[in-house]
């Protein structure tokens, strides 16, 4: 089996997650590369959207930057902010993929501060397009380091809405009808969502990962189902077209 | 039938410019004129006629990308006090709360993407030197819609349920044609907008090539509006594709010739980010120390932005030219 690293394996699984999707919102990072990989090898209709108006760009080269040249490089559209965040007001939007410093078990994620608000222990950058994504998308992918300190009780600040207290918490809050957080990637596992209690499942490990390893770097109670499925680790040719076609320049990998 | 619009929760944070729509189109009808001006100036003069101590300003696109770096430099090196900033963006922001001349921000996100935090916000946020109030980034660029329309709020459906909305001036309520929660998003019109774009002519109008971010929402909801651009065209050139215009000359009060306005940040089919720059100012952002190191030799030290761009060098500009792939 070929070698590879944490981060090749969580970009192949985010990948695997969008063989079906039409349209996905992309934030900076791991998305990027998920959503050019899924391009390239499982779904190369998917359309990629970026908060400041880049639709349906080809990914030939993986964009450093949201807003920079390479999210709307050969697209299809160039447009602005309002329209992108209109466009998934309407439900045009299917996935939204987020990153945090802090998610809870309702999948409701930080990336504002750490520690109180006025007299932050650590100032985050702010919620950006975040809050709208988690918002205004039908579902939403979070993509993170499974860590203690990260997978939390209660986050410190409630940037962006999960599924907040728990079923019909959205809906009460008047976001729209039938949105919400719906994978978890981590360098671990991919998690979900139970149906009925909104809280966060185990749904497979990665390869050489255990349960109980989930459960040590997993700060609340998860829960477990009785079968707990195996990821497959990255492929001969995931991980080939990942290193010479997606980011041949090593920005990230 | 609801027939009042119930308030069902407020943002606890003070409203740092609060809209008032009457005196905006008072503003506008005194102060901008369809009369055909040369506003063609240098960032000296633009920043110093049109950009006062106290003002609120905004700021298009964002740091690394068409951004208009040359004014942001020039308004550190004039050192404009108690600014309040519509906070989106990286070193636009950074640049003017490393030179303390913020006061309070409505913030949406200050950070390098995937290059990390923020350290210099982080000094001034830890040590609760600048006021924070939080918003997202449809949020923001929805109430600069709201100005444009010369409405005072506008409806939208983001925010709802989180801290992000207790910690803003937003506020929701109960719409009284469906029921439903919106959230109210008090409209943002700037003192002072900023827009680097890639061609105007001298009266001000402007075109943009790529996407378009918030600018024309911005350039609506500026009082006054400082365009920065990398060529001057003539008139004709505008006439010859008016569909292109995304902002009217009426709007515009000073047009800054800047080529490379936009370095280290990148200019779509112009020219690329200068990252060797950006990681160079990120390690000086690392310290208080450096970080006034590097605003010495690259904003206060160069008198004006041709002595800039002599500084970073031709021929690393050219460079930066050549790498770009183009359309």
């Amino acid at each position: 089996m070929a070698e590879y690293s944490p981060t090749e394996l969580m970009i192949c699984i985010a990948a695997r997650l969008m063989k079906e999707a039409r349209t996905a919102f992309i934030g900076t990072g791991i998305p990027m590369l998920a959503a050019a990989l899924a391009k390239k090898l499982y779904n190369p209709d998917l359309i990629a959207i970026f908060e400041f108006g880049g639709i349906g760009a080809s990914l030939e080269d993986l964009p450093r930057a949201v807003g920079e040249a390479r999210t709307f490089y050969r697209a299809m559209v160039a447009t602005g902010i309002c329209d992108v965040m209109e466009t998934a007001q309407r439900g045009l939007i299917e996935y939204g993929f987020l990153g945090g410093a802090q998610i809870d078990p309702y999948g409701n994620l930080n990336t504002t501060v750490i520690g109180p608000h006025d007299k932050p222990k650590v100032r985050l950058p702010g919620s950006g397009g975040a809050n709208d994504v988690g918002s205004l998308c039908w579902r939403t992918i979070a993509i993170m380091k499974h860590e203690k300190k990260r997978f939390v009780e209660k986050v410190d600040f409630i940037t962006t809405p999960g599924y907040l207290d728990g079923p019909g918490a959205r809906e009460r809050a008047g976001l729209p009808a039938g949105t919400g957080p719906y994978r978890v990637v981590t360098d671990l596992a991919l998690l979900g969502y139970d149906e009925e209690t909104k809280r966060m499942m185990l749904l497979a490990t990665h390869p050489g990962v255990t349960v109980e390893k989930v459960l040590e770097n997993t700060g609340f109670e998860l829960i477990i189902p009785r079968r707990v499925a195996q990821n497959e680790p990255p492929s001969a040719d995931e991980l080939r077209v990942l290193r010479t076609e997606v980011d041949p320049e090593r920005l990230y990998i | 039938m609801i027939n009042n619009m119930e308030i069902i929760e407020s943002g606890q944070k003070e409203l740092l410019q609060p809209p008032d729509v009457e005196e905006f189109r008072r503003w506008m009808r005194e102060n901008k004129s369809p009369a055909l001006r040369d506003k063609v100036m240098d960032e000296h003069e633009a920043v110093k006629r049109f950009i006062k101590d106290g003002d609120y300003i905004g700021v298009e696109l964002y740091g690394t990308v068409r951004c208009p770096m040359s004014i942001i430099r020039e308004i550190v090196r004039q050192g404009k006090k108690h600014l309040r900033l519509a906070g989106q963006g990286l070193l636009e922001i950074d640049f003017l709360v490393a030179a303390g001349l913020v006061d309070a921000m409505d913030i949406t996100y200050v950070g390098y993407e995937v290059l990390g935090l923020s350290n210099i916000l982080r000094r001034a946020a830890e040590s609760g030197r600048v006021k924070l109030v939080e918003w997202s980034n449809a949020a923001m660029a929805w109430r600069f819609k709201a100005a444009a329309m010369g409405v005072p709020f506008i409806p939208v459906r983001s925010m709802l349920g989180t801290d992000t909305l207790k910690y803003s001036s937003a506020k929701v309520v109960k719409d009284p044609f469906t029921g439903i929660h919106v959230t109210l998003l008090p409209a943002l019109i700037l003192d002072v907008g900023i827009i680097h774009v890639h061609r105007a002519d001298k009266y001000g109008n402007a075109q943009i090539d790529g996407i378009s971010g918030f600018a024309f929402e911005m350039a609506r909801a500026s009082k006054r509006l400082i365009i920065s651009t990398e060529e001057l065209i003539s008139t004709e050139e505008i006439q010859r594709y008016p569909e292109r215009t995304i902002i009217p000359w009426f709007l515009v009060d000073a047009v800054v010739v800047a080529p490379f306005g936009s370095h280290p940040g990148e200019m779509c089919y112009c020219y690329e980010r200068d990252q060797e720059h950006l990681l160079e100012f990120l390690k000086a952002a690392e310290t208080e120390e450096t970080t006034q190191q590097y605003l010495q030799k690259y904003v206060y030290g160069p008198k004006n932005h041709q002595e800039y761009l002599d500084l970073i060098g031709r021929d690393r500009l050219e460079a930066l030219k050549r790498a770009n792939k183009g359309r």
